[in-house]
């Protein structure tokens, strides 16, 4: 055996390398595309990071995965920092992985757009889920920064379109690590609160860093496990969160959400007013058809007597011509003339009857304040029902002995059927 | 009836209006539905009376259990 060789052993040799190559890349930026991505139980995450022609073993340790946003994938490219390690037991050197950013898109954008995408998939954001918002909510739920910009915007308009309602917010942080947790917690402590009809999530205008909180997944399902319809409002008008996608309603602003959930008052009342305006102007419809119709049978009853009268006249004229062939002339003339003014008078008082009758009906109508059809009872009629309700429109309906009500325009009589006629003494028209 | 929430409530004279406005009611069912449609036009006209301004904040308690405390804001100072 030759001396002078210098021999090294695997082990030594290894180390030398290990030394060599930890010393001069402590901490390096590489490029490349991840391929053969595992991601074990133990939450350390094995990869190869690949250009056309080389590649380099990397590891992603649990505690710096769980800091990066996005997911990592075969096929991604990605800038990452590290430093180099030796593998003595296996001769192989990796890249542990400090930091990991996708190229192109920033790695926020990446993430959002990833869990976008699979919460998409699993039909969060489906339109059949969407809930439709109650008109009138008595009590309102805001998740958000008690001390923020946004919950002072909402109270605001909230106070100026309908002041008296009842809001119970959620105090969150709606930044920073942790509050996405937060926020999904307000949403589910207003659920389990009872009684809220509607809840408004969000925050003022900031960052894509700042709003990021609304892009985690926490939030995402803690608003689509909301038993309470959802309105997300987050940052300003250009700004689109997850939290939006699954919400029920995504309002552009806070102030806008506020405007989207109470409604003006004054509106309100407004068209309440007009309601029952067109209650009582069309429930009085009825009433009117029966004046219609007491007005045709008096213009008929009218016609008949004027019939009889001139067949009474006519009877009259006989008679006196008669009369006249036998007795005295002025006797005669004076009887005619006292029928015919009597005739006459008959007629006007007719007339005048009907007239009065037709205008105490028209102001009946009129006076009527509550319009009520009651107030037909009024004008004397009374109306008669069974003890069940039953409105007796014919002695059919009634047995002698049972007991009926009968509504007068006052008050009202319970009785008793003494005697039912099919027909009676009235003029039959 | 009043356990309707208001929504209900404007929904059903809404209702009540409508049929009304078609007509062809006999007086009978048109009393009774009038009837019922005033009703429900004062209680709306209550509710919107009644509604009370309050403005809470959720807080939890050392055992954990949800309250709420009132929550001071006040919009003349705001603006």
């Amino acid at each position: 055996m030759s001396t002078g060789r210098a021999v090294l052993t695997v082990s030594e040799l290894t180390r030398r390398l290990q030394e060599t190559l930890e010393e001069r890349f402590p901490a390096v930026w590489v490029e490349g595309e991840i391929s053969n991505y595992r991601l074990y139980g133990s939450g350390h995450a094995y990869f190869t990071l690949k250009d056309a022609d080389s590649q380099i073993r990397a590891v992603l340790f649990r505690n710096r995965g769980r800091r990066i946003k996005f997911e990592p994938a075969d096929g991604l490219h990605v800038m990452a920092f590290g430093s180099i390690e030796v593998y003595p037991q296996r001769g192989e050197y990796q890249l542990v992985i400090e930091l990991l950013e996708p190229k192109g898109l920033g790695a926020l954008q990446l993430a959002f757009e990833q869990l976008k995408a699979r919460l998409q998939a699993e039909g969060l954001f489906d339109q059949a889920r969407k809930r439709e918002l109650p008109r009138f909510p008595r009590k309102i739920g805001i998740v958000t920064s008690p001390s923020g910009a946004a919950i002072r915007d909402m109270l605001r308009v909230i106070d100026r379109r309908f002041g008296e309602l009842h809001i119970v917010i959620a105090p969150c942080r709606v930044q920073g690590d942790g509050a996405a947790e937060e926020i999904a917690q307000g949403l589910r402590d207003l659920n389990a609160l009872g009684g809220v009809d509607i809840i408004i999530v969000g925050r003022g205008g900031g960052s894509l860093e700042d709003l990021w909180a609304f892009n985690e997944e926490a939030v995402a399902r803690a608003i689509a496990a909301s038993k309470v319809p959802v309105v997300s409002a987050v940052g300003h008008e250009v700004d689109f969160t997850i939290s939006d996608f699954v919400a029920d309603l995504r309002a552009p602003t806070p102030s806008a959400a506020a405007e989207l959930v109470v409604r003006e008052k004054q509106a309100v009342v407004d068209s309440l007013v007009q309601l029952r305006a067109r209650l009582e102007r069309f429930a009085a419809r009825p009433l009117r058809d029966l004046e219609r119709r007491v007005d045709e049978l008096t213009t008929r009853l009218r016609r008949e007597m004027r019939g009889e009268l001139g067949r009474a006249g006519h009877r009259v004229a006989l008679a006196t011509r008669a009369l006249r062939a036998s007795d005295p002339v002025a006797r005669v003339a004076g009887d005619r003339h006292r029928l015919e003014s009597l005739q006459s008078r008959l007629v006007t008082a007719l007339t005048r009857r009907r007239d009065r009758a037709r205008y105490s009906l028209r102001s009946a109508v009129g006076r009527l304040d509550s319009l009520s059809p009651l107030a037909v009872l009024g004008r004397g009629y009374s109306l008669t029902r069974t003890p069940t309700g039953e409105v007796v429109h014919s002695p059919a309906q009634v047995q002698i002995g049972d007991a009926i009500r009968v509504l007068l325009h006052r008050g009202s009589l319970d009785a008793h059927v003494t005697d039912t006629k099919e027909q009676d003494d009235r003029p039959q028209v | 009836m009043t356990d309707l929430k208001f929504e209900d409530c404007l929904a059903r004279l809404e209702q009540i209006v409508g049929r009304l406005e078609t007509g062809n009611l006999p007086l009978e069912e048109s009393l009774k539905i009038f009837e019922e449609g005033i009703g429900l036009a004062r209680s709306c006209a209550r509710y919107l009376e009644d509604a009370e301004k309050r403005i809470e904040v959720l807080a939890k308690d050392e055992s954990g259990a949800l309250g709420a405390r009132p929550f001071v804001w006040e919009p003349e100072r705001d603006q």
